[in-house]
């Protein structure tokens, strides 16, 4: 079973420039979360923080009872062996290979016998597509394969909590789609606590089990996925839809006089209505149910009172079984 | 479980620019000032020193990094250091040579001129070509890894940089300068005696009984005392300023640029203490 993640008060800010405050959320164990945000809201700085690569000034991020934020380094590092992480662009060694780079973790931290992490390192391989390149350098391949020689590396030693920067950056729709499908498949397999960070509309529908949305220096909201999926919030349902309409602008936030003009423009053809929400992912035939999907029904189960009447209809509607497979 | 469910303060600020948005709380008490900016960089710099000087000892020890790493010092530092060195011992027994004639001490040339090779000339040609030749390598190979965030994916992976490649790096450069000042003294002072006793018309008798009136071993001591310091700064600087390069790809090459000049300079500085720290506490055989 994965590991739960707890957040609590996290701000951050480069010198003068506040990135985000008062971050607090909890990344449930075994359970796919999805924070979103538009470009530049700090998505990824948030990433590196739950990591401890970054230093917020406030707050603190518990894992197994290590604070990332402020234990000491020897703990932390200790704690990162429990983390995959796979990188924007994949940061693979460029001296390395790709097996190389993908048995690095397991050379450093085990003791296996080479012909052992060679089963592994292929069976890796063989997950995300890449048997044949396996003797290529990262500066040979394209930039989709060495984000997915990169997520093998972050699956190689069998990680408890899983983070994907921006998993669908650099791959095309088709791509997008099967890695989406494997990071549930994987979810369904190993039960790890996963965290993906990214602004494709498509994953955000169907993969989480909770979404989160950075915007404005502030976390808007984070909770169940029919929440965020069914909220009338004006920016999250901006971000949904992909509106210009809407307080997100080109830099970050509108002005309030560009809002009003808007207004008075845009009246009428806003559209309106909840916006149908898609069912998730399901794990490939033959593969064991998610734990993390049934903990989180209880979960969600517990708290139905306190969600909003569209997010409730949603879950509800999540429990009748559909014709193309239906939940557990 | 979950953070505050389900609607948090729906509507961000809309009104009012960023700047006045969120005030910025608690910001005077951290404003770092202008004069404070070296002191911080020195104390990284030393902190980095300490962190690396622990991890020498710590297990797992790199050695293959560590071999390949010395390697590659030594193969771009050995020719260039015998180069230099033949003119340099040429130089100083030229100049000495000359000095000592015009005082009619010309015996004691060989003395004069071997002191000056094996105390001084020679750990710092080693630690310029080291700090010159592999320091900015070592630098720049650092630097790029940093800005391709390879760094942070090994750190992430719960492998120290600090002890995977700083440590081996720093170790190749002080055991490639401690081995190197022995090269470059020879040849310094073959170079020295050559040119004395072909070219100035010196004797080979004088030269060696003086050399073994004046030097004595501390002399060779400090020596590769001063080659194992320098050649640790020239790996810790470059080491610093690798993994600390500013903006992208040219912060590399500034970063480059600096730590050689940064070296240079603690290179001099250093060895001015280390002499005069020397010439109090070493009684001179002559005297």
């Amino acid at each position: 079973m994965g590991i739960e993640v707890v957040v609590e008060g996290l701000t951050k800010s480069f010198g003068k420039q506040n990135i985000w405050q008062d971050v607090s959320l909890t990344l449930p164990a075994g359970e796919v979360s999805v924070m979103l945000g538009p470009s530049g809201t700090g998505k990824t700085v948030f990433l590196k923080s739950v990591i401890g690569l970054l230093k917020p000034e406030k707050g603190r991020v518990l894992v197994n009872g290590v604070d990332m934020v402020n234990s000491p380094e020897k703990d932390i590092m200790e704690a990162r062996k429990l983390f995959g992480l796979m990188f924007q662009d994949g940061a693979l060694f460029g001296s390395m290979s790709l097996f190389d780079n993908i048995a690095f973790p397991l050379r450093e931290h085990t003791r296996k016998k080479e012909s052992e992490i060679r089963r592994i390192v292929m069976e890796r391989i063989d997950i995300v597509g890449l048997i044949g390149a396996e003797e290529k350098l990262p500066g040979e391949i394209s930039g989709g394969m060495r984000k997915r020689a990169g997520l093998a590396r972050a699956l190689v030693l069998d990680p408890q909590i899983i983070l994907c920067d921006e998993p669908d950056s650099g791959l095309d729709p088709v791509r997008t789609a099967y890695l989406s499908q494997l990071l549930i498949d994987l979810n369904a397999q190993i039960d790890a606590t996963m965290l993906i960070v990214t602004h494709n509309l498509d994953i955000a529908a169907t993969v989480p089990d909770n979404m989160g949305m950075l915007f404005c220096r502030n976390l808007v909201t984070f909770g169940p996925r029919e929440v965020l999926l069914t909220s009338d919030t004006p920016v999250v349902s901006q971000f949904l839809s992909g509106r210009r309409q809407g307080p997100i602008g080109m830099s970050e936030e509108k002005d309030a006089a560009t809002l009003a003009a808007e207004r008075t423009v845009a009246q009428g053809h806003v559209p309106a209505g909840p916006r149908t929400v898609v069912p998730q992912l399901e794990p490939s035939p033959g593969l064991p149910v998610r734990q993390g999907a049934l903990r989180r029904r209880e979960r969600v189960h517990a708290m139905m009172g306190q969600l909003p009447e569209a997010a409730r209809a949603a879950i509800r509607n999540s429990y009748t079984p559909t014709p193309g497979g239906g939940r557990p | 479980m979950t953070a505050p469910l389900p609607v948090r303060p729906p509507e961000p600020p809309v009104t009012g620019t960023p700047a006045t948005g969120t005030p910025a709380p608690k910001e005077e008490h951290r404003r770092p000032s202008m004069l404070l900016a070296p002191l911080r960089q020195t104390g990284q710099l030393f902190a980095l020193a300490l962190a690396v000087a622990r991890a020498i000892f710590r297990r797992p020890f790199q050695v293959r990094e560590f071999i390949e790493q010395f390697w590659f010092v030594a193969s771009v530092t050995i020719l260039p250091a015998a180069l230099v060195s033949i003119p340099f011992g040429a130089v100083i027994a030229l100049q000495v040579g000359s000095l000592t004639e015009q005082l009619g001490a010309q015996s004691f040339t060989g003395g004069a001129s071997v002191l000056a090779v094996i105390q001084q000339a020679s750990p710092l040609i080693v630690a310029l070509l080291i700090a010159g030749a592999a320091g900015s390598a070592i630098c720049a190979d650092l630097g790029s890894r940093k800005i391709r965030e390879e760094l942070d994916a090994m750190e992430v992976m719960g492998v120290s940089p600090v002890q995977r490649l700083v440590v081996p790096r720093v170790l190749a450069t002080m055991s490639v300068a401690v081995l190197l000042n022995g090269l470059v003294s020879v040849v310094g002072t073959l170079g020295g005696y050559f040119f004395n006793v072909i070219m100035q018309g010196g004797t080979p008798g004088a030269y060696l009984a003086s050399f073994s009136a004046l030097a004595q071993l501390p002399d060779l001591y400090i020596g590769e005392l001063k080659a194992l310091i320098f050649g640790f700064i020239a790996g810790i600087v470059a080491a610093y300023r690798g993994l600390h390069p500013r903006g992208g790809p040219k912060g590399v090459g500034d970063a480059v640029n600096q730590s050689v000049v940064i070296t240079f300079m603690l290179l001099f500085a250093v060895n001015m203490v280390l002499t005069a720290i020397y010439l109090q506490i070493v009684p001179p055989k002559g005297g």
